[in-house]
């Protein structure tokens, strides 16, 4: 085996497609070198490839947490942390430290052997995760078939996770925190997994990189064809997005944290590192739901444009990776937080409808589809209706009951 | 007072505005704040404290000083220990010993002058009730220290400053002390000439004529 | 006024629905992120939503009002700046006035403009800091707060200009201020009230039509108008229900009635209209600025005959009130003679508006307390003092 042979395929010419598989690629070689059995080469591998997801993702998140209150701060025209290193560059560090040293309290009345487990138990399931997502066209860490049903189930296991820290703590905001955690995780939960199915219908596949696979290629030369360029795959991608944001407890959806209400939620009893494994697990979430979400709708690790080919793919899905988690700061940064019951109603009368219309207009646009792929007039007027149509009710019934038309205001002049 | 016919409606949003135009709109405006911010000063007021520091002017007030005159802080002081800042301050922070010579007669100076300054709550009556131009409210902000108690008792030494110093910090209001003041010692010190003179006048005159007693200071 | 049990103060007609052991007994505070400070409300929830809500305060209270009774007239001056310290200007203001209304002591047109200039643009630091410091109760992440800062953080750089403190200012005598204006103050002033309309707008186009914000103020927290008179509620919160009760109009003080603005009125009384009415409040506020920095007459700062120490009024009793930014602010003052108080009183209008705030909160979401206890808009430095 010679390195050449791992560059295969890409059309890659200066940045190599094969640079995030590097360490394993080593790792292997070395071992065979020195005559390793080929069980002891393989799982070699496989924990070198892990290990380089786990450290990618855990320098993002260092590096998210920093960029994320530089551009809060630049939003309320701050300057944001700027002391440690080089445009603050080592705040991460310092945070870490800061973190590692604090006194790790217990509560009397907490049950100590959940408290302590459910940091950890936050964080495993989004490391999990990250693993079948493919990153680049040479580099999907573990090529699963059931990709997507693996990325559920385990992204399931967090809601246990939150309810066992808010439970475990044994005080009264955590509790609050955590029933609301739970029906809200769960009430997303559906839509986001219901809006898959069309993605599922159109790809007949449940393995990741199949679905990238399908969205390759550009309609009338420019567009590219991914999902969210479709009328079902746009609604789709919406509700996606919405549920996504819900999912990983980002604001306006940040109620089990509710830092103004019920003062950190489930994390109010935590403390130094287990309060930073929560973060942690937090911001690793939120890398793999819009990484789902990207691959899902956004074409993966595709290019956007025709003739940016000769760039990495993985290059790619960052940059899409980094645009969509700036969509969220950006939403972090204007938006108040909602109520429980708007939260739930917006859940079950708005989110669920429409993720389960998404399902009649994926099959619509299957069948309405040509031989050769593409798609003519009458998918497009079949099934834009049926999706605008609803989202127009629904909205309008949501906008009357928030609409202040009805408010004027008086002047008493003498 | 009642509500007129005028009613004015707001710019609310009208009946049928497109559903979450409010949010986008809310988004418009931290996305104009956070570019803005790189280029417009009024976006982006922050003063990077140690490096740079915002002017402070010159009404600014922080804890008291004692003034002094001339170069020797213990000669100077214009103090009396009249205690009149003692009394009228507020939360009681000022403390004041009075100098006595040896036969218990009032050198019209402190022997101790303390200031509490963790007591004090930097209003400025002390430096406004004091009829002797004394006591006056620093500039200087960066006071920290580790002793809480000790290190925040202020004694004579260190609140004594000279009047340079107030002429520096505040030039106006200094100015037109140092006007008064000159004013008032040329007044004293023509007085006691005026006196010096008709004593001298007094020894050089006979005795047997019993005229005015000395001038009504 | 009223005897419709339905209207009536108490509360105790809202029984829980359920057995009292299956409630959950929240203490939201002292210690907590929204409560403006230490106050604390017994929250007894039955799920999310509140069955009773007990609160508790006197966690801040610092004895002023006793204080105060052992201390010449002037010595209280430093410590009404901090019964509100959002606006120190006004409570300045309105003991300044009973005591001056206790020796019958003339102030001069200079100062009164000049206390009308400081008591408004106080008026926009409250408000501004209110719009701020409610959306931050709503769980925005400060930016709004931070716009609100912005701003105030402008007014304050020229208050210490003045005043020589950006919050502490000590400010008032009693007939007159304590210093005239620096040289170019009331340019610089005008500046900042012509540049405070766009923030207004911006301001408004950030928050009112925001569908989150709707959403979770529309409808929340209203009473009816009997109720709120009842109940003593004065300032923006009775405004914004639609009762036209403002002090600079109903009583008129200083020189506000030279002035042309109007009081802003609302409908319903919820929490979207009492934020609303803040903001139609800063809107008058800026018309009085440009009218009295207008006509700023020259002259002196301070009655010549006011005296600073030795202060003694004649025997007798005071109560002068100003429409404060939170609500009616009032000093009721005793003088047996002396260089003390015989008797000093504070209205503090923060504390007799949170009087309501079980009434408000039943059988809303715990979420809603939080609003609903940021649009009163409390300082606890007044609240308990």
């Amino acid at each position: 085996m010679s390195l050449l042979d791992m560059s295969s395929g890409g059309p890659s010419l200066w940045a190599p497609e094969w640079l995030p598989r590097l360490p394993q690629r080593l790792v292997e070689m070395l071992l065979q070198y020195f005559g390793a059995p080929e069980w002891l080469v393989t799982t070699a591998g496989w924990i070198t490839a892990a290990a380089t997801v786990v450290g990618v993702f855990l320098g993002g998140f260092a590096l998210l947490s920093l960029v994320e209150r530089k551009t809060l701060a630049r939003v309320q025209n701050r300057l944001g942390p700027n002391r440690a290193g080089w445009f603050g560059i080592l705040q991460p560090v310092a945070d870490g430290i800061k973190m590692l040293t604090k006194e790790d309290i217990v509560p009397a009345k907490a049950e100590w052997l959940l408290h302590l487990a459910a940091p950890i138990l936050i964080v495993m399931p989004s490391i999990l995760a990250l693993g079948v997502i493919p990153y680049g066209r040479e580099w999907t860490p573990v090529p699963l078939e059931l990709g997507l049903l693996f990325f559920f189930s385990v992204g399931a296991f967090t809601e246990l996770a939150v309810f066992m820290a808010g439970w475990a703590s044994g005080s009264k905001f955590p509790m609050l925190g955590a029933m609301r955690a739970i029906s809200q995780m769960v009430s997303y939960e559906l839509p986001l997994i219901i809006t898959t199915v069309g993605v599922v219908m159109i790809t007949g596949s449940l393995a990741l990189s199949d679905i990238v696979e399908h969205q390759v290629g550009f309609h009338l030369g420019f567009i590219p064809k991914w999902n969210i360029f479709t009328p079902w795959g746009f609604s789709a991608g919406i509700v996606f997005y919405i549920a996504s944001i819900a999912e990983a407890n980002r604001c306006p959806f940040d109620l089990p944290e509710g830092e103004s209400e019920i003062v950190a939620g489930h994390m109010t009893e935590y403390s130094g590192f287990k309060y930073a494994l929560f973060f942690m697990g937090e911001y690793l979430g939120l890398f793999a739901i819009s990484g789902l979400g990207i691959t899902l709708f956004l074409g993966g690790w595709q290019a956007p444009l025709p003739g940016l080919g000769f760039v990495p793919s993985w290059i790619w899905f960052f940059a899409k990776l980094v645009v969509v988690i700036m969509s969220y700061l950006w939403i972090r940064a204007t938006f108040p937080r909602v109520r429980i019951d708007q939260l739930m109603r917006f859940a079950w009368l708005c989110m669920l409808p429409m993720a389960l219309l998404t399902i009649p207009a994926a099959g619509i646009w299957v069948f309405t589809a040509n031989p050769d792929g593409s798609h003519g007039i009458l998918g497009w007027l079949t099934t834009v209706p049926l999706l605008l149509i609803p989202w127009i009710i629904i909205t309008i019934i949501f906008n009357r009951r928030i609409s202040p038309a009805t408010r004027s205001y008086t002047f008493a002049d003498s | 007072m009642e509500p007129s016919a005028d009613i004015k409606r707001l710019p609310a949003p009208a009946r049928w505005s497109i559903p979450g135009i409010g949010l986008l709109k809310g988004m418009v405006v931290t996305a104009q704040n956070m570019i803005q911010s790189y280029y417009r000063k009024e976006r982006m007021t922050t003063v990077q404290y140690p490096e740079e520091r915002a002017p402070i002017s010159p009404n600014f007030r922080n804890f008291p000083f004692l003034c002094y005159d001339g170069e020797d802080p213990k000669a100077g002081l214009r103090c009396t220990a009249c205690t009149i800042c003692e009394t009228e301050c507020p939360p009681q922070c000022i403390y004041i010993v009075l100098e006595r010579d040896a036969n218990g007669k009032s050198l019209k100076r402190p022997k101790v002058f303390d200031i509490d300054v963790s007591v004090c709550m930097n209003c400025g009556i002390c430096a406004e009730v004091c009829p002797f131009d004394s006591i006056y409210m620093d500039g200087e902000y960066e006071l920290s220290k580790q002793d809480r108690f000790n290190g925040l008792l202020f004694h004579l030494d260190r609140l004594a400053k000279s009047a340079d110093y107030h002429m520096k910090l505040r030039p106006k209001e200094a100015g037109e002390v140092a006007a008064r003041r000159k004013v008032e010692v040329d007044k004293k010190r023509a007085v006691q000439a005026a006196k010096d003179a008709k004593a001298q006048t007094d020894k050089d005159m006979a005795k047997p004529e019993p005229t005015t007693k000395g001038e009504p200071a | 006024m009223i005897s419709d049990p339905a209207t009536s103060l108490t509360s105790a007609v809202l029984a829980p629905a359920v057995d009292d052991d299956q409630l959950l007994h929240v203490s939201l505070g002292p210690q907590h992120p929204s409560t403006h400070g230490v106050f604390r409300m017994n929250v007894v929830l039955d799920g999310e939503t509140v069955v009773r809500l007990k609160p508790v305060f006197g966690y801040l209270h610092r004895n002023h009002e006793k204080i105060a009774e052992g201390t010449s007239y002037l010595a209280s001056m430093p410590y009404t700046d901090r019964l509100d310290y959002i606006c120190p200007l006004s409570n300045n203001w309105a003991y300044a006035r009973a005591v001056e209304k206790l020796a019958g002591i003339e102030v001069p047109e200079r100062a009164e403009f000049i206390r009308v200039i400081l008591a408004e643009l106080t008026r926009l630091i409250n408000h501004t800091a209110f719009a701020g410091f409610i959306l931050g109760d709503m769980g925005a992440w400060g930016s709004a707060l931070m716009y609100a800062f912005r701003e105030r953080e402008k007014i304050l750089d020229l208050f210490e200009e003045l005043t020589g403190a950006r919050m502490m200012a000590n400010f008032m005598r009693f007939g007159g201020c304590r210093n005239d204006l620096p040289d170019g103050w009331s340019a610089k002033v005008s500046k900042l009230v012509d540049e405070y309309g766009p923030f207004l707008d911006e301001m408004e186009k950030f928050l009112v039509g925001n569908e989150i914000l709707l959403s979770r103020t529309l409808n929340v927290g209203s009473l009816p108008k009997e109720v709120l008179i009842n109940g003593g509620i004065t300032g923006p919160m009775l405004r914004a229900a639609g009762v036209p009760y403002d002090i600079r109009k109903v009583d008129p003080y200083g020189i506000y009635e030279r002035f042309d603005f109007r009081i802003p009125l609302g409908a319903t009384g919820d929490c979207y209209d009492r934020i609303m009415i803040r903001f139609l409040e800063m809107r008058e506020s800026l018309k009085i600025l440009h009218q009295a920095l207008d006509q700023l007459p020259d002259g002196s700062f301070i009655h010549p005959k006011a005296k600073i120490r030795n202060f003694k009024p004649p025997l007798g009793e005071a109560y002068a009130r100003i429409e404060g930014p939170k609500g009616e602010l009032g000093f009721h003052l005793i003088s047996d003679g002396s260089t003390r108080p015989y008797r000093y009183r504070i209205r503090p209008p923060s504390f007799i508006n949170l009087t309501l705030i079980e009434d408000m909160c039943l059988g809303l979401d715990l979420a809603d307390v939080v609003v609903i206890l940021g649009s009163i808009d409390i300082v606890l430095g007044e609240v308990d003092r």
